[in-house]
């Protein structure tokens, strides 16, 4: 069977799963609808967590952009699991003993505002929208890829989906899906790892796989090699990197802190039934994260060392099938610089912009050595190759030889990836209008009934929005991460801690916090990121502080700002502050 | 439970998370960033061994923190007679 039959065979019956899923898990009072009635297993919980934080950019791009940055890519390792201790020590149990349904709804009761808890709907509005319509996008290019279906079409499929069981079964319908999802898509990325780790060091498991030496009777170890083919090639050593230690350092913490502050992450849980569970649910996801994570930098050197060894010096005619099948959807590309017909790999981008690929009449043209053309002026520098950081996951299968269905498992992955992302995404976005707004602001009397149908209008209403997005993405979809995660940084984290470790913390405080970190951040990332990207760079960044890092300083000026401004303001009434004793224990 | 045995608990929980978060830091930040280029000429196997703390290690320890952290609480809960069985 060939890797498309394959791919329509796994990913229908997949689908077919969540769809079941939804209808046996029907979703009846808002209690079951926001938090799956607060009765899920920490097992259970923690494997939902682990889909519904692993992304289509930690399963797609993650493992690709690591194997373009070496030691640099740290930053995405340690920052997108670090925060998980964050959240099991300062945040999780708190909040669960605090036992409401929605971050906002602990800002808002916590701080005795109304104006605090629209601060903190805002907030995870932006976040939220800001992640989900790069979710959707994830959707339409698996599609597109594997199925040749339009990306118009493929997000509209992943809609559908996400609308059935997000919208029917809320919380608990997502719950159970994502369940399925995280074994649907560690499965699908464990496969083809515990392949090429065996066929490039002898050692199945990749984790140790990557630090073994390679397997052709050398003796080398793979790191020592892939440090001494990039010195010969000009990169720096793939275990150095090249960012500087202050931004390496702010972006790690920028991307800890945010992901403890991120509002689909924290809800996850309030769905298990008491503090204890909530604690251990934590270690459980972190358990089911690091799976992936600790994979992702040993397929990293894998397919760098196999596409250096593919690659570097040899005759473009003698490229494998792959090689073609990629630079047809301008994912890869070559530039014969020196006409000599042999494939220059060197630092520098190879030509300018991305690649675009000169057709006439649908047709393809090629040059000398049959390769497709591009109509990218070429750079100044000796390199000649044009490598999407995307295609080496997807690529992996069939740069290894690996059997087709697992070229098809790793396309149902990614989808599972981005759609159990994206359903979490669109429960705090319908929560945060049906619960937060309605409910507590303009209509408290509203019926659990009444209140249940606004939030199933919402995520449907949600549903589109994102699918809008994913279609038409804003220019700057790449950036949109450093914005989810330096807002939640600047303006969650700090919020709830000092609501839980500081009793003495007012309303004052924490909104002018809240506002004057959310500003910042978002002045910073929009300025370098959408205003003048021409001056990103670390001579223009303060303190040499990239835009992904810059949530760091963003949390930092919240904290102080809260805490001076609280000083000068009345303590919060006594209620409140018997309200944080009483989060401060189980019982 | 009294207010007294309440901050008895509260600066425990403290303590514990002092110690926890410090470890954190050390070895995310200490090992992985900060003392990297240092730790590299230390080699285990195949890795430098900065790099293994930076890539591989760091989320090892982050794993163990949090099964530490849970293990001291339920402790802690029960010698306070605050555990949620106790209710």
């Amino acid at each position: 069977m060939d890797v498309q039959s394959w791919t329509y065979l796994l990913v229908g019956v997949t689908f077919a799963l969540y769809i079941g899923i939804a209808i046996w898990s029907k979703a009846a009072s808002t209690s079951e609808f926001y938090v799956a009635e607060g009765n899920v297993n920490p097992l259970t919980n923690g494997m939902a967590t682990a889909a519904d934080w692993m992304s289509a950019a930690s399963f797609l791009s993650m493992a690709g952009l690591i194997s373009f940055m070496g030691y640099d890519g740290t930053v995405y390792l340690m920052g997108w699991t670090g925060g998980y201790v964050l959240l099991a020590l300062l945040l999780a149990p708190y909040l669960r003993k605090f036992g409401k349904f929605t971050v906002p709804d602990f800002i808002g009761d916590r701080y005795y505002s109304q104006i605090a808890r629209t601060v903190a709907v805002i907030c995870a509005l932006i976040v939220s929208f800001t992640y989900v319509a790069g979710q959707m996008r994830g959707v339409g290019l698996v599609f597109s890829k594997f199925l040749e279906v339009d990306i118009f079409w493929g997000v509209i499929i992943g809609m559908g989906i996400v609308f059935f069981y997000a919208v029917l079964g809320g919380m608990k319908g997502i719950t159970y899906t994502q369940v399925a999802q995280y074994c649907v898509l560690i499965f699908a990325f464990m496969v083809p790892a515990f392949f090429i780790s065996l066929q490039l060091t002898g050692n199945l498991i990749p984790q140790i796989g990557f630090g073994s030496t390679v397997n052709d009777g050398s003796g080398v170890y793979l790191l020592d090699k892939l440090d001494q083919l990039h010195t010969e090639l000009g990169f720096a050593e793939y275990t150095s990197g090249t960012k500087s230690m202050q931004d390496v350092f702010f972006i790690t913490v920028a991307l800890m802190v945010g992901t403890a502050g991120l509002p689909h992450v924290i809800v996850r849980f309030f769905t298990v039934p008491k503090v204890k569970d909530a604690r251990i649910s934590v270690g459980y996801a972190l358990i089911f994260i690091a799976i992936l994570y600790t994979t992702a930098p040993a397929i990293a050197v894998f397919s760098r060392t196999n596409l250096i060894e593919t690659v570097s010096e040899q005759p473009y005619t003698e490229m494998p099938g792959w090689f073609e099948t990629w630079e047809e959807t301008a994912l890869l590309a070559w530039v014969d610089k020196n006409e000599d017909g042999l494939i220059n790999y060197a630092p520098g981008a190879a030509i300018v912009g991305a690649p675009d690929l000169v057709k006439e009449g649908g047709e393809i043209q090629r040059g000398e050595f049959g390769e497709p053309l591009f109509s990218n002026a070429p750079t100044e520098n000796t390199n000649e190759l044009y490598v999407d950081r995307d295609i080496m996951v997807l690529a992996n299968p069939e740069i290894a030889q690996l059997p087709n269905w697992v070229a098809a498992l790793v396309a149902a992955g990614g989808l599972a990836a981005a759609l159990s992302t994206a359903a979490g995404l669109l429960l705090v976005i319908s929560t945060a209008v049906s619960h937060d707004l309605i409910k507590k602001q303009f209509n408290p009397d509203i019926s659990d009934k009444a209140e249940l149908r606004y939030a199933r209008i919402s995520a449907a209403v949600a549903v589109v929005v994102a699918g809008y997005f994913g279609i038409n993405p804003p220019g700057f979809v790449g950036e949109v991460v450093a914005i989810a995660f330096g807002l939640a940084a600047a303006s969650f984290f700090p919020a709830i801690i000092l609501g839980i470790f500081y009793k003495k913390m007012n309303r004052e405080g924490a909104v002018a916090g809240m506002v004057s970190g959310l500003l910042f951040t978002l002045t910073y990332i929009v300025f370098f990121k959408i205003l003048f990207p021409e001056y990103n760079s670390p001579e223009y960044w303060w303190f040499g502080i990239s835009p992904e890092g810059i949530g760091t300083l963003g949390m930092l000026l919240n904290l102080v700002v809260s805490v001076f401004v609280g000083m000068i303001f009345p303590e919060p009434p006594e209620e409140v502050q018997e309200m944080v004793e009483s989060i401060r224990h189980p019982k | 439970m009294s207010e007294r045995d309440l901050r008895g608990y509260w600066k425990k929980n403290l303590k514990y998370l002092g110690i926890l978060l410090s470890i954190w830091f050390i070895v995310s930040y200490g090992f992985g960033i900060l003392l990297a280029p240092a730790l590299n000429e230390i080699r285990m196997g195949g890795f430098k061994l900065g790099f293994w703390f930076a890539q591989q290690g760091s989320i090892y320890v982050f794993v163990i923190l949090i099964f530490v952290y849970v293990y001291l609480m339920n402790r802690l809960d029960r010698e306070f007679g605050v555990s949620e069985e106790d209710a």
